[in-house]
């Protein structure tokens, strides 16, 4: 047990630090999130950066464009972004499930094709899984693929695609055996999303602005190269799919979680806390660094043995309920101005666009029901609910 | 960076459970011979020269299994205090402590020596008269020491600096243990009883508790070992760490002990069942030495006010009445 870098990671993390002193543009530097987060050129340019300087795809191996780098790195890059707070890469969707996806079960040619566009940001991706009849039960998927001469034509509609109106790509989770049911005669494709039948409505959500769509799928064609895995195997791929969402996303959440706490004591000094306040204060503070030490202890284990602890599957549960408290004590202490917008807000407006997108965090990539269900029974051992 | 336990922490680990599920009271020379008493001390003093870290490990198992006596209060509260003879002593098994802290001392029952502070310094009290008082937790009881006075000295007061952060890590990790056993009683039950003509483990209103009560542990003890490392390393941090993870942890105890309770119905509160001790002791170790409040005003004046250290020590009592 150390906690402390050791002198290869600190080495990284100071050439990273400087890094970022010298190439993080101050317009994009504490970005509220939300749509700020693809819109416009600044944060393809930023990405673009980022894997210049080859800090994208860290972790993925070196022949596939990435930086073959240990979980370490990853970890740092995320806390050392949070400190300077950075914007993400624009391919969040890319890097973090297609990607991996076909990294695992993808062609010599799919890899060839669209690893290094991902990591460049030059291609956009996104994920049509959940569908309005299927949400936190994907097996109930309806979209369907007909094989016919030679491709693939694909009907239906997917629903909460972030990046969608963007993207240049989709991993896309269909029913290729109109008599299946449930988990099988599923098939996972790669979608072009220029294709013609592609159809994107921008869904405009709680905060008054759209970062996530509906897709409709109008007699697409679909050519059978663009296959991953095998017809009917769609279900174990799009599993592959869903741990690289929630494995990878441990150390985003806390690097984000730090930054929120961080502006909250910032908040809580120029407005002013009672000890009520600075108590609960403490306590976000408190559940930060659990989360943090928590996600340690879980990438130690995979450091060590291959596999990430079992703890690790918390983080997600814990850092939604947190942004959630914490961004509610923020309007707290904001008092009186708490219900002004934007401009009009103080900060910007940074706290009240916070509070209202943090409602969505207990929802996205996987419901806090589904993740104590999760814990309860892959975790703790509980016979299954359903 | 590496937050994972040597093979050989891990087999201390496998040691002490069991060793303590075997033997439910151990005396304290048999935890002397295991080398537990000594892990601290230098080799040359007979001990292991090991650090807290492997200390934490043994506070973890003791409080998972309950165990009664004064380790807590000999190697958590003084022993780093004591001149190194006095330290061979506690290895050897030959002597046990316990610290006059507050006007309630703990494991007067079992601790042969009492430290206690005085002015600048920390003392061995010698003549003092003690009364045990009856405690829910009937496994650490409570005491106030009378008369006496102050013999040898021991160390500084301002040695209690150190004291501190080192006393609220072990109570944090202790915690950790008790609610570790509440918490695998709790799930062996749930996957077992039947009801409605099915295992109850199955019903969210059941499971979605115990994911939480599983989740806040895993977070205190995150906490726990993290403040028990910086307190190892004597990390700047120490004291902050501490504070949270003693904070943290005894309330993740108290909770998980009372979903545990309310998992099993009726059995879990009858007197029959292990239950009520775990929660008794989990209580315990949340109001002694600083409640979760306090711990946490500390903490707020560290993240808002740079402050790395508590604030000035309560006034120290010598004695008590008499």
């Amino acid at each position: 047990m150390d906690l402390r870098d050791t002198a290869e990671e600190a080495a990284f993390r100071a050439e990273l630090r400087a890094w970022l002193e010298e190439n993080l543009p101050g317009d994009i530097q504490g970005h509220r999130g939300g749509a700020a987060r693809f819109e416009g050129e600044a944060m393809r340019a930023w990405s673009r950066a980022l894997y210049d300087a080859g800090y994208a795809g860290l972790t993925w191996p070196k022949e596939y464009g990435g930086g073959g780098a240990p979980y370490t790195h990853q970890a740092i890059l995320l806390e050392e972004m949070a400190r300077a707070e950075a914007p993400p890469h624009v391919g969040v969707i890319g890097i973090g499930m297609a990607g991996p996806t076909i990294m695992a079960h993808g062609t010599e040619e799919h890899k060839a094709r669209h690893l290094a566009p991902i990591l460049s940001a030059e291609e956009i991706w996104c994920q049509g899984f959940s569908e309005p009849g299927a949400g936190s039960d994907l097996a109930g998927v309806r979209t369907s693929a007909r094989l016919e001469d030679g491709h693939f034509v694909v009907d239906g509609q997917k629903v909460w695609s972030s990046f969608a109106h963007i993207a240049d790509f989709c991993i896309l989770l269909t029913r290729s055996d109109p008599e299946s049911t449930r988990h099988a005669g599923l098939t996972y494709l790669i979608v072009d999303m220029k294709a013609p039948g592609v159809e994107v409505r921008p869904l405009t959500q709680i905060t008054g602005e759209a970062e996530f769509n509906e897709i409709f799928f109008n007699a697409v064609e679909v050519p059978v190269e663009n296959l991953l895995g095998e017809v009917g195997g769609g279900w174990q791929v799009a599993m592959t799919t869903l741990l690289h969402e929630r494995g990878t996303l441990g150390f985003a959440l806390q690097a984000a979680l730090e930054v929120q706490v961080r502006k909250l004591a910032t908040l809580a000094r120029d407005r002013g806390a009672d000890p009520i306040q600075r108590d609960k204060i403490a306590r976000e503070w408190i559940e930060m660094q659990a989360v943090r030490y928590t996600n340690y202890r879980s990438l130690s284990q995979l450091m060590k043995t291959g596999l990430p602890g079992p703890e690790g599957s918390i983080s997600k549960l814990v850092w939604s309920e947190a942004n959630q408290r914490v961004t509610k004590l923020a309007l707290e202490l904001l008092g009186p101005d708490a219900p002004l917008w934007d401009g009009n807000a103080p900060y910007g407006g940074y706290w009240q666009y916070q509070q209202l997108r943090s409602r969505g965090n207990t929802i996205e990539a996987g419901t806090s029901e589904v993740l104590r269900n999760i814990v309860a029974e892959r975790v703790l051992g509980l016979p299954k609910s359903r | 960076m590496d937050f994972t336990f040597t093979p050989e922490q891990d087999a201390l680990r496998e040691q002490a459970r069991d060793f303590l599920t075997a033997n439910s009271e151990p005396a304290w020379a048999e935890l002397a011979e295991l080398g537990w008493t000594g892990v601290s001390v230098a080799e040359e003093d007979g001990g292991a020269g090991l650090g807290f870290v492997e200390e934490a490990v043994i506070f973890e198992e003791l409080g998972r299994a309950l165990t009664k006596g004064p380790y807590l209060s000999t190697v958590a509260a003084v022993l780093p205090i004591l001149p190194s003879e006095l330290q061979a002593e506690v290895a050897a098994g030959e002597a046990s402590w316990t610290l006059a802290l507050g006007p309630l001392v703990p494991d007067l029952d079992t601790a042969q020596r009492i430290a206690v502070v005085g002015g600048d310094g920390i003392f061995e009290l010698e003549g003092a008269e003690r009364e045990i008082l009856q405690t829910t937790d009937e496994t650490r009881p409570l005491g106030v020491v009378r008369g006496g006075a102050p013999g040898r000295r021991l160390a500084d007061s301002t040695a209690l600096d150190e004291i501190r952060p080192r006393l609220l890590a072990a109570l944090a990790i202790e915690a950790c243990g008790v609610a570790r056993r509440a918490l695998e009683y709790a799930i062996e039950y749930a996957a077992s009883r039947e009801q409605f003509g099915r295992r109850i483990g199955v019903y969210q209103a059941v499971s979605h508790p115990l994911a939480d009560a599983y989740t806040q542990l895993e977070l205190a003890r995150s906490l726990a070992l993290w403040a028990a490392w910086c307190v190892a390393e004597q990390d700047e941090l120490a004291p902050v760490a501490a504070a949270a993870a003693k904070a943290s942890a005894a309330e993740a105890a108290v909770q998980v002990c009372e979903t545990s309770i309310q998992v099993h119905g009726g059995i879990g509160f009858t007197w029959e069942h292990v239950l009520h001790r775990l929660y008794k002791r989990a209580l315990w170790i949340e109001s002694f030495a600083a409640s979760g409040t306090s711990l946490r005003a500390e903490v707020a004046a560290y993240v808002l006010e740079g402050k790395k250290a508590p604030g000035p020590a309560p006034e120290p009592v010598l004695t008590q009445g008499g």
